[in-house]
């Protein structure tokens, strides 16, 4: 069992990186990775939502969205199939599950507060998170599974953003041609980071 | 009304985000969804629609509901607007194309999150008529297809020598010796060919970015 979970993360984290493979959360990606400091910052906060928001996601889809899912309330709910509402129920969900992770670390740590607070509000919209809890409904996980491939995508999203904003400080004084500054030459470095990554596919635990 | 439907100003709300403020290679917005699918021209093709659709009518919905909305929680309302939006086009292409729909994947749903049509919805539906909203949300939506389009027309021709699905490359090419980019189909090969894309875009316009 601890295999199969172990091997879940290492996918997770390196195979099948959520921002290099599946390109999800690039936005905030390309934003936010000119500054190592700001960089992990951000990778914390969406770490800890993802962790979070796919069980709870997983919970919602299993007990109220999903075919006959409504069943342990009423035997006559067993034909009702709700899971049109997928994506308006995840995004609501993941943007209260910012708002009250917001509350829960301004009351209890401050100083963690200070630093991941300006990050939170932007993480609703970080499509990485919406991106894992319907990734978790197509491939049928479990609870287990979901909370391990929360944390592992989270972790990759970390490792490639931390990544990224550590090579773009040491670029800053490097001669780019004009036209590539800025995106560009970001996409590219991008696109040689997820060739790298690439090299793990060959990898089974 | 005043202002005529298709006036100069208005024509140029609608064109500015086509090449000088294109909202992927200008204003770095909704690149996330853009290199999922652009592996073939038929999934670009049904992406870029979808998005133009949900860019276009929640920028109207928005701004027909602008004065309502407390600007409190307006992000909220935004992206109950934006998902509903969504909801009803996933529908729809699981109805009509279900095949696209399937390779589409998670990325149909995605389309909430896709920061152009939150950015536009705050940046331009908040404070302007409906009319000129939705012709905003046109241009963005055209603006986001087409490199979309072309990305994908490169994908689909290097790595695997099709376009539209049809097979262009002849295979009296392949009996020579010629071989597909398997790169492209990768993830790689999209980074690439955007970081060069926006290369080429940005030389031609003389933009430079700090």
């Amino acid at each position: 069992m601890l295999e199969h979970y172990l091997s879940l993360f290492v996918k997770a984290v390196f195979v099948e990186n959520i921002l290099l493979a599946f390109f999800l959360g690039m936005c905030s990606f390309l934003a936010v990775s000119k500054k190592v400091e700001t960089a992990i910052g951000l990778g914390l906060a969406v770490t800890f939502v993802m962790t979070i928001t796919t069980p709870v996601n997983w919970a919602i889809n299993t007990y109220l969205l999903k075919d006959g899912a409504l069943s342990w309330i009423w035997s006559g709910f067993a034909n009702v199939d709700l899971s049109f509402l997928e994506f308006i129920t995840f995004i609501a969900s993941i943007a209260a599950m910012v708002q009250l992770v917001e509350m829960v670390i301004d009351r209890f740590s401050p100083k963690l507060y200070a630093a991941l607070g300006i990050f939170l509000p932007l993480i609703a919209v970080n499509c990485a998170i919406l991106g894992a809890s319907l990734f978790m409904v197509e491939r049928d996980y479990t609870l287990g599974e979901s909370i391990v491939f929360g944390f592992g995508s989270g972790t990759g999203w970390f490792l490639a953003i931390v990544a990224m904003a550590s090579i773009r400080t040491k670029i800053r004084y490097s001669n780019v041609p004009n036209g590539l500054k800025g995106l560009g030459i970001t996409m590219l470095i991008t696109g040689l980071m997820s060739m790298a990554f690439m090299l793990f596919s060959g990898i089974q635990l | 009304m005043s202002e005529k439907f298709f006036s100069k100003k208005n024509m140029a709300i609608f064109k500015t985000p086509l090449v000088d403020n294109n909202p992927i290679t200008f204003q770095v917005l909704g690149i996330c969804s853009a290199l999922a699918v652009t592996v073939q021209m038929r999934t670009a093709l049904v992406m870029s629609l979808a998005v133009m659709a949900v860019v276009s009518l929640s920028n109207v919905s928005i701004s027909m509901l602008r004065k309502m909305i407390p600007s409190k929680i307006r992000i909220i309302v935004e992206l109950t607007v934006i998902a509903t939006l969504v909801i009803l086009v996933d529908q729809i292409l699981k109805a009509f194309l279900f095949d696209i729909s399937k390779q589409l994947s998670v990325f149909v749903g995605l389309i909430i999150t896709n920061c152009i049509i939150m950015g536009r919805a705050e940046a331009f539906a908040l404070q302007n008529k409906p009319w000129p909203s939705f012709l905003d949300g046109l241009g963005n939506g055209l603006g986001y297809g087409w490199i979309l389009m072309t990305i994908a027309f490169f994908r689909e021709l290097l790595g695997s020598g099709t376009f539209f699905g049809f097979q262009v490359i002849p295979d009296s090419l392949y009996a020579m010796g010629y071989e597909n980019m398997g790169l492209m189909v990768l993830a790689p090969g999209a980074f690439i060919l955007l970081g060069l894309l926006v290369w080429v875009q940005r030389t031609i316009t003389k933009t430079v970015s700090e």
